[in-house]
């Protein structure tokens, strides 16, 4: 049996082994690769408890990525559904539009301490490889994003981004060629050049260490949040939601780090169910996928009966994967959170009617698939509970991919 | 008694003053009837162990000659089973010993009690699995060395001495040295006298083991490592798969040309 510890945090919950209960993560990796992890795991757990660290942490997460970002109510949608009370942590309002920021800046940071000149990463919607390359160019270091040749393609603006900042994008054209394939060809580009090179895992997914400092960088979210939400109840509410979308998984993580000791505040996690009627959805959650090894750690992976990863399909670039943190697959062992999934369809249908009703909040496609998850269950409920989506990205990126699914030309 | 064939055969070699050769393709490339007809090449051309690959799409080791295989392979509908049945009618024939490299999302999807159950009804000698480093690997390597399986941990130049020294004292008869920080195929970016003196070292700890020494050899470097134990070489032969399949050439007849070239250039 299972169980989450109060008091300690999830990230540090897991065995000497990195196994969190017993059985997700771990260090499953090439031999050429357990020297630097072990570094990087020292350098960390001597990081993460120096003062002056946290001080440059929170100087340019406040100065440079902008924490704490806006708490509000979604009043029209809330209206429009009737029910539950709906509140937005609009984390897109981040630089550069979504979470990835937080995980960018730290793994820069890191990169800097460890004596380090070079800094690669993966990327799938693009994101991550857009803020790692904003912060790279901040702090001087030459930077190298793998991307699936696919998304290249579908996430055109943020490729553009990344080279205005510097970064050399390298498509990835192996396999499904979107984000399991790029974290794939990262860590081979890592094992040659492990000596010289940082390497920054773009989610909550990877060998233990990366698992730990994504959800470690990501819960400023949470930890700024409990602040506003305290601020605005006065209290913590009886009956609290959070819904987030999960692909790896990092936005979620950081969403709910600061929640997980609060029975009465129930976690949701929304996956992408694909296409309607497809069965190549990117939710390994709640379609009770097999477990497996991916990327260096144990967790529920979609995959065929030969172990062979299989192709996802989402309109969200950004949950595009096959596996899913082993945080996740922790809490939903010890049924801590609760996994569903939104189609394509209904992603989209939550971007239009967000977009409509609140104006100011307009999120990209892969919060659009939480927000589709709160307009299901909002109208069910009563007006006491509070649902918190967190809109962790911002629809400018996905503005090709919506407007074409819409029938616009752009 | 597969394992103890392995270790025989490395003896042998050993008795003789030789370096013992092994090769690496992936089983399955392009299709069955051609692997299998490449190791058969292989075997007649004086290779003295085969490292077979069992490919897996989202490996994390292999460089784009091994990649290419691999993707060859699966795309061609080559499932576990099959890469077993080439190795079965490969064994009927032929006495080299075979050893399954492999990641270890292919061992747990098959099951692992199944996977080492073929592996002896195939008569594997030897298991190297890619992303299940020691100690992590344990449990399963003593349940490959309780059926006759030999589990070869690898080693590699960033291998720290207190964790080389517990890994050889984990280890089966055979380990496996990773000459360079890369995936496979690069270009050799150390020298062979570094190689060489780490392969030493592991020797003055474990004199009884014997050690592969793999990644970057090729028909322009193997001659460096002569006098060591053994040597593999694997990408290059993939890539001349990959350009005999493109020149609509049986890649048996090349491959079977580069192993007695890689032979005599060792011997």
């Amino acid at each position: 049996m299972m169980d989450i510890k109060k008091g300690v945090p999830l990230i540090d919950q897991h065995d000497e082994n990195g196994y969190w209960g017993g059985v997700f993560g771990g260090n499953q990796i090439a031999e050429s690769l357990n020297y630097p992890i072990e570094q990087l795991t020292k350098e960390f757990e001597i990081l993460r408890h120096d003062e002056t660290f946290i001080k440059e942490r929170d100087y340019y997460f406040k100065n440079f990525i902008g924490a704490p970002t806006p708490f509000i109510k979604l009043e029209n949608l809330t209206n429009h559904l009737g029910g539950a009370q709906i509140y937005c942590k609009l984390v897109s309002k981040a630089t550069g539009g979504a979470h990835k920021a937080y995980n960018a800046v730290v793994h820069s940071l890191i990169c800097k301490r460890l004596g380090k000149t070079y800094i690669g990463g993966d990327t799938g919607a693009g994101y991550a490889g857009k803020m790692l390359s904003m912060a790279a160019a901040k702090f001087n270091l030459k930077c190298k994003i793998f991307m699936g040749a696919k998304d290249v393609e579908r996430q055109s603006i943020n490729v553009f981004s990344m080279r205005s900042y510097g970064a050399e994008v390298v498509p990835v054209h192996s396999g499904s060629q979107t984000l399991v394939d790029a974290v794939s060809e990262c860590m081979r580009w890592w094992t040659s050049e492990n000596e010289s090179s940082h390497m920054c895992v773009g989610s909550t997914v990877g060998p233990t260490i990366f698992v730990k400092i994504c959800a470690w960088s990501t819960a400023q979210i949470s930890r700024e949040m409990k602040q506003q939400v305290l601020e605005t109840f006065g209290e913590i509410p009886k009956d609290m939601k959070l819904i987030n979308c999960v692909g790896g998984g990092s936005s979620a993580m950081g969403f709910w780090n600061e929640w997980i000791d609060h029975d009465n505040v129930e976690l949701i996690g929304v996956e992408a169910g694909g296409p309607e009627g497809s069965n190549k959805h990117a939710a390994p959650l709640s379609n009770d996928s097999p477990l497996g090894v991916l990327h260096g750690a144990t967790q529920y992976v979609i995959q065929d009966d030969q172990g062979e990863i299989e192709e996802t399909d989402s309109i969200s670039a950004g949950l595009d994967y096959p596996g899913v943190s082993p945080l996740h697959c922790f809490l939903k062992e010890t049924k801590r959170a609760r996994y569903t999934s939104a189609t394509d369809e209904e992603a989209l249908e939550a971007f239009q009617l967000v977009s409509k009703n609140e104006g100011f909040v307009s999120p990209s496609l892969e919060p659009s698939h939480a927000f589709a998850e709160a307009i299901k269950i909002a109208p069910k409920l009563s007006k006491d509970t509070i649902i918190v989506v967190d809109s962790c990205g911002d629809s400018a990126k996905d503005s090709k991919i919506i407007a074409e699914r819409l029938g616009y030309k752009i | 008694m597969s394992s103890k064939n392995l270790l025989n055969t490395f003896q042998k070699i050993g008795d003789e003053n030789r370096t013992a050769l092994l090769t690496y393709t992936v089983g399955g490339d392009p299709n069955a009837d051609i692997s299998l007809e490449i190791f058969k090449s292989i075997a007649n051309s004086g290779a003295d162990i085969i490292e077979c690959g069992l490919g897996h799409g989202a490996n994390i080791g292999d460089g784009g000659a091994i990649q290419d295989s691999t993707y060859r392979a699966l795309s061609n509908g080559i499932k576990t089973d099959d890469v077993f049945k080439i190795i079965k009618d490969f064994k009927k024939e032929f006495e080299q010993n075979i050893i399954i490299m492999t990641y270890q999302n292919k061992i747990m999807s098959y099951g692992k009690d199944n996977f080492i159950k073929k592996c002896n009804e195939s008569s594997v000698s030897g298991i190297i699995c890619v992303d299940w480093p020691w100690p992590l690997n344990l449990d399963f390597a003593n349940k490959c060395k309780a059926s006759d399986l030999t589990f070869i941990q690898l080693l590699c130049p960033t291998t720290s001495d207190d964790r080389l020294k517990s890994i050889l004292s984990d280890a089966h008869d055979v380990v496996y040295y990773i000459s360079m920080l890369s995936t496979t195929g690069q270009k050799l970016k150390v020298g062979s006298e570094e190689i060489i003196k780490k392969f030493n070292q592991i020797k003055s700890i474990s004199p009884e083991k014997k050690c592969i020494i793999g990644f970057g050899i090729t028909q322009d470097t193997i001659s460096d490592f002569k006098g060591t134990d053994a040597c593999v070489v694997g990408s290059e032969l993939c890539r001349n798969i990959t350009s005999s399949i493109n020149d609509g050439q049986n890649p048996a007849t090349k491959i079977g040309q580069i192993v007695n070239d890689l032979k005599e250039r060792l011997s």
